[in-house]
């Protein structure tokens, strides 16, 4: 098995976690979706600590992001699939 | 693995059993803690438990203060008690209720006498006590007489994708054995409430867990001053990749694994509907949480963390566990259990909750926790509201 660098909860998840120390730019990552074992395999855009998201498709203003294959909160800046997926791009629908 | 089917416990005169064999010195109010050190520190063998509260409160507050108070005497894990007060009203009904388990219990008030005698008075008593429950021997107790509680803290990511999976995965192996166990954290389930309500075996546990719900989102809307973003998800938590409350929330629901709850305890409220798992309506603060799991009278604690809480219980020894290999690493001395190999896919979750069932009996048996070794011993009491 080739090393993973990114975990996915679920087959409807729109964000994956990174489970490495960081990956870099233009980096090839290979993800594992937990629901069903799958894999699938990711280009990213921006440096990505350990736990933090990357988004693994294009998203638009008010789209939901979907972790767990829920809703998490929603998105308040574009974000293009490989990039870096957190609080200056992600809010919650609470409060 | 084969589950075991016991562990080496105190047996208590209740029919409960101890994973351990505490005497403590247990100050009714704030202004007895200085009797109560003053004695734990002459008499080997107990534990004063200080906390800031127990004066001029009243109504649910005042309520919640005495089954605090109660419930953390009458836990198993506590051999015999000695209850100091200012006054002996509230001294006598605190002693009264810890009574009907049957344990040495014993009852002091300071007004009148003063500090000095009465900590001569309380040591006395307090020797006798210790050299009693020093002659307690662990004896063989089935899995069902553990009680375990679980909250985490510090979360990250990473508690979302394993190490809180891990404790779910040890609930769904001893769920079927009898144990009793409860999950809490009302304002960490927020996002994740309408999925959690359908976690209720009943509809009457679910209406319950919707009110709890919707009285505490009730507080937050009325108290909050801007909303809660800048505590939930904490900074430690975004520091950790974890963006939104309703991300953390469902990573904090990993944690029951597939159970079904019987049951809403109050805080601190015992639970009477027998073996299963049960939720308690608690604050997300981790040493406030695990006083009141305490109290309510489980005997053995579970904690996973991210970034890394240190929080221990002076009476409910805490097992922390991470699947952050960052942690692991830099903060060791606290982690009991490293189940970051989940990540790095070296160790499935399944094993990893068959390591945490081992540590767990271990612990249960008297090894300490990194909590217990490090001296951590917060006892927080719970406040609804300002004193009168």
């Amino acid at each position: 098995m080739s090393n993973t660098d990114i975990i996915i909860h679920d087959e409807k998840d729109n964000v994956g976690v990174v489970v490495i120390e960081k990956i870099t730019p233009e980096q090839d990552c290979n993800c594992w979706i937990m629901e069903n074992d799958k894999s699938v395999s990711i280009q990213s855009k921006d440096e990505i600590p350990l736990g933090h998201k990357i988004a693994m498709a294009d998203l638009n203003e008010g789209d939901t992001i979907l972790k767990y294959g829920h809703d998490i909160g929603k998105v308040v800046k574009k974000i293009k699939k490989g990039e870096h997926v957190h609080v200056h791009n992600v809010k919650t629908k609470k409060w | 693995m084969e589950i075991p089917k016991s562990f080496l416990g105190y047996k208590r005169e209740n029919g409960r059993a101890g994973t351990r064999n505490h005497v403590i010195i247990l100050p009714v109010d704030d202004i007895s803690n200085a009797c109560a050190e003053a004695v734990a520190n002459n008499i080997k063998g107990t534990i004063a438990l200080p906390h800031s509260y127990g004066r001029l409160q009243f109504g649910a507050d005042l309520e919640l203060h005495f089954r605090t108070m109660i419930g953390t005497g009458k836990n198993p894990n506590v051999a015999a008690v000695i209850v100091v007060g200012i006054e002996p009203k509230w001294t006598k009904r605190i002693v009264d209720a810890i009574s009907t388990t049957g344990k040495p219990v014993e009852g002091f008030s300071i007004e009148g006498v003063g500090d000095i005698d009465t900590i001569a008075k309380v040591s006395k008593k307090a020797q006798e006590f210790s050299m009693w429950a020093s002659e307690k021997q662990r004896e063989e107790c089935p899995m069902s007489d553990l009680w375990i509680s679980v909250k985490c803290g510090e979360s990250d990511t990473t508690s979302g994708l394993a190490s809180n999976p891990t404790v779910g995965n040890l609930m769904d192996k001893l769920e079927p054995l009898g144990v009793h166990l409860c999950f809490g954290e009302t304002s960490e389930l927020t996002g994740a409430e309408t999925v959690c309500e359908k976690r209720g075996k009943t509809p009457e546990a679910q209406a319950k867990f919707k009110k709890t719900w919707n009285d505490y989102n009730d507080f937050i809307l009325k108290e909050a001053t801007d909303d809660l973003s800048e505590s939930q998800p904490t900074a430690g938590n975004i520091a950790g990749g974890l963006t939104t409350i309703e991300e953390k929330a469902f990573g904090n629901f990993q944690k029951i694994g597939g159970c079904q709850f019987i049951d809403v305890l109050e805080p601190a409220e015992e639970p009477t509907k027998g073996a299963g798992l049960y939720f308690m309506d608690t604050s997300s603060a981790a040493a406030e949480c695990v006083t009141l799991q305490a109290a309510g009278g489980f005997n053995i604690h579970l904690f996973p963390t991210g970034q890394g809480n240190i929080i221990g219980n002076p009476i409910e020894p805490v097992i922390k566990l991470t699947a952050n290999p960052l942690t692991a690493k830099t903060m060791s001395e606290h982690i009991d259990v490293d189940v970051s190999k989940i990540l790095s896919r070296e160790m499935n979750l399944s094993q990893a909750g068959d390591e945490l069932i081992k540590s767990t009996l271990k612990v249960a048996n008297g090894r300490l926790t990194c909590a217990e070794a490090l001296g951590h011993k917060e006892f927080v009491m719970t406040k609804l509201y300002r004193s009168a």
